[in-house]
This record gives structure tokens, C-alpha cells and sequence, in this order.
């Protein structure tokens, strides 16, 4: 099925307000083999979820799909978001927390950067669940350690959609989704 | 093709000395020796040797006389980028940008090297600008296009540049105009200087890729 195939590339969705680090940040990604989405900012990240500042159960109990990430069979889901710290408006900290304040979200891996190494910040991001912490300018190395947290979200991912069998019950085949992830740690190996 | 050009020989490095990423301290490195001149002296010595197949350009003329020789081109990029590295203006996170160059993205570094000149040119006609003004007080404000400045600098591996810029941020914090005045002064200086040798580096690699791409016609 179309959702076997996408599910082999991952996508990361990549926040930094400066241009030169959307490019920095976008390489490093695509030379990963990661499908990247970039935006200039912490609202346009929401936007582009799905996360418009709507309620949660105003989208659940919505009979108009959206066309956004949001979408449940994740035909365009995002796996990991990667966002910079210091961004004017909504700051890196603030998305991490609304992300994790989602039902639908809360789940995806967030990692931020700096620029800035000021060890209260690291700690404060870490346990309100960022995943990682990368001082900037970020490094290959860096985006190596991304893929145990992209792993780790498809086996959380087949749990849930074998868990919440919604709509398209039909369209859902379980038993090969169990078998998936490790079939995927063996290819990636 | 003659074994003296044959490309594979000469492995791509980067410098003529390795600089393993994770330790600064080997950026310590000796003048570049005149090694890179041997092979054309080998050139010249067995140049009139029956049978021997040297590149020749349609004048009759060999390539390397002609100014296009890859190798001796990547001598000279790599000599550049010593001496670079040696003075500081550039550092290792130039390299990572080289590495993220491939034939999916071949401009990769120009891109974005581009991209900072367009950005800082633009903060420094800020900067000037806010300096300039006779009622000037918003420190903030200059803080907010120095830490843009420090950042992007700091993502291509401008060493310099970066340093100058965050002293004149530490001027700004102090509230320190006189200081900022001399900083801003130190800070074109810098970019200037990166901005030439950049455009050096780049000059060179086209060039480079010029005569690499040049087809060899046989003499027999």
C-alpha cells in the first residue's frame, strides 16, 4: 500500500528563522536521506501540523478532513521536528511545549538548537521533552543521533494506529504494521 | 590518458595537512611545502621522450602551460585555504560545508556563502545606520542585528568576522558607543577581507573545474 513505501523516508519538519540555517539544516537533513519541510517560524510549524491554536476536540469530531500533516493516516506526517531556540515571537521553547501539549502531536520528537550554551536552558528543554539539545552550527554527528528517535516514533506509531481503528478499519492492515519496524531496523542497519 | 594527469592518483584533500574535525589545536599548520611543483618538472624532463602522451590543446600547446591544469589548480585552492585556516578567517565549519557538496547539490557552498554576504551587507548598512544617528540609544536593537551576524558567521565558519562581531556586541551591552564606532570599523575591515578571499576560493574552484572538464586529446 501507498503508506508502505512513504514510510521508509522520514520527514522532519525544521523551524529556524535565520535563512543561512534553513539551508544549513535542510542539507544536512536531505544528505541524511530525510524528506525536510523548513519554515521561518514557530506559528507557521503549527500551521503546517494542522495546529492552528484549535481546540483538539473541535478537530477530532470535525467531518472536514484536513489536508494537513494532521492527517491520521499520516500520508504527509512528520516524524521528528528540529527547531532553533531564539526565534522572535514564539521561541523554540514555546513550540516545543505547545507540541507537547497536543494529543496529536505530543508524541513526534522535537530536538532543539542553539547557538547559545547556557546549561539552564539545555536542562529546562530536556525535561519538558525535548528529545536532544545541538548547539549550533550543527553538525553531521548532530543529525546522526536523530535516527534512534525516528526509530523509536514508528513502532510508538503502528501501537497507536492498531490501538484507534477509527474509520478506515478496512484500509488498516495490522499485522504487517506489526512486523514493519523491525523489518525497517534491519534495512536501515 | 597519461598517469601524470590520471586524477585518482591525487586523493581530493581538502588541505595538504589532514585537520581532524574534532580537535582544533591540530589547525596549526606549516607553510605548504613546493611539493605540488614535482610533477611538472617531471613534465618537462621527459616531455621530448619518444612516445610519451602529454595533454595538448589545439595550439599545440600542453594544457599546463596554458594555466589550465586541475592539479595545479587544486594546489592553489589548497594553499589558499591554509593559508586561511592559518589566519583564522575561516574554520572547520567551512569544511562541513564543503562535505555537504555533492553532485545532488554542486553549489552548495556558493549558495550559501552568498546568501551571507547578501545578509551582511545588509546588517551592516544597519548597524552604520544606527550608529550614524546622533540620538541614537537603542542598544537592544543592535544587540538583536549583532546576534543575527554572530550566527550566521558563525554557521558558514567565519572565525574573524565572528570574534569582531561579538566583542562589538560585548561594546554594545556596555552601552559603549565610542567602542561600537571602532568595532563597526573592524567589522567591515573583517568582512571586506573575508569577502575577497572568498571570491578568490571561488574563482579558483570554477577554474578548476574548467580544466578538469577539459577533454585531452592525444599526441602520438
Amino acid at each position: 500500500m501507498g503508506n508502505m513505501a512513504t514510510q521508509t523516508q522520514f520527514h522532519v519538519l525544521a523551524v529556524d528563522d535565520s535563512l543561512i540555517d534553513r539551508k544549513l539544516i535542510e542539507r544536512l537533513l536531505k544528505t541524511s536521506s530525510y524528506q525536510v519541510t523548513a519554515v521561518d517560524s514557530g506559528s507557521k510549524a503549527l500551521e503546517f501540523l494542522g495546529l492552528n491554536g484549535e481546540n483538539e476536540d473541535e478537530e477530532r469530531n470535525s467531518s472536514v478532513e484536513s489536508v494537513s500533516a494532521a492527517d491520521e493516516d499520516h500520508q504527509v506526517g512528520v516524524n521528528l521536528i528540529i527547531t532553533d531556540y531564539c526565534m522572535p515571537g514564539m521561541t523554540g521553547y514555546d513550540l516545543l511545549r505547545k507540541i507537547k501539549q497536543s494529543s496529536s502531536f505530543k508524541d513526534i520528537p522535537v530536538v532543539i538548537m542553539s547557538s547559545e550554551n547556557i546549561p539552564s536552558r539545555i536542562n529546562r528543554c530536556l525535561e519538558d521533552g525535548a528529545e536532544e539539545f545541538f548547539l549550533k552550527p550543527v553538525k553531521l554527528s548532530d543529525v546522526n543521533k536523530l535516527r534512534p528517535h525516528l526509530m523509536k516514533g514508528i513502532t510508538t506509531k503502528t501501537e497507536m494506529q492498531s490501538n484507534t481503528n477509527k474509520r478506515k478499519g478496512s484500509e488498516e492492515i495490522q499485522s504487517p504494521d506489526r512486523t514493519r519496524p523491525r523489518y525497517n531496523e534491519l534495512e536501515v542497519v | 590518458m597519461m598517469s601524470l594527469h590520471d586524477n585518482r592518483r591525487w586523493k581530493p584533500r581538502l588541505l595538504e595537512c589532514e585537520i581532524p574535525a574534532s580537535n582544533p589545536k591540530s589547525l596549526q599548520i606549516s607553510k605548504p611545502k613546493k611539493v605540488n611543483l614535482r610533477p611538472h618538472f617531471l613534465l618537462l624532463k621527459f616531455a621530448f621522450l619518444p612516445g610519451f602522451k602529454y595533454p595538448v590543446a589545439k595550439t599545440g600547446l600542453p594544457l599546463w602551460m596554458l594555466g589550465l591544469d586541475a592539479d595545479r589548480l587544486r594546489a592553489d585552492l589548497n594553499r589558499l585555504l591554509a593559508f586561511l585556516f592559518h589566519q583564522g578567517i575561516l574554520d572547520e565549519q567551512y569544511l562541513q560545508l564543503q562535505q555537504l557538496q555533492d553532485e545532488s547539490s554542486p553549489n552548495f557552498v556558493s549558495e550559501v556563502v552568498n546568501i551571507y554576504f547578501h545578509e551582511s551587507e545588509k546588517l551592516l548598512r544597519n548597524l552604520r545606520s544606527l550608529l550614524m544617528d546622533r540620538d541614537f540609544s537603542d542598544y537592544d536593537k543592535m544587540g538583536i542585528h549583532l546576534n543575527q551576524f554572530i550566527g550566521s558567521s558563525s554557521s558558514i565558519g567565519a572565525k574573524r568576522v565572528r570574534n569582531v562581531c561579538v566583542a562589538f556586541r560585548a561594546a554594545s551591552d556596555q552601552n559603549n558607543r565610542a567602542g561600537c564606532l571602532r568595532a563597526l570599523e573592524l567589522l567591515e575591515h573583517e568582512y571586506c577581507i573575508l569577502k575577497n578571499k572568498l571570491h578568490e576560493l571561488f574563482q579558483i574552484e570554477q577554474q578548476r573545474l574548467l580544466a578538469a572538464g577539459v577533454r585531452y586529446p592525444m599526441l602520438n
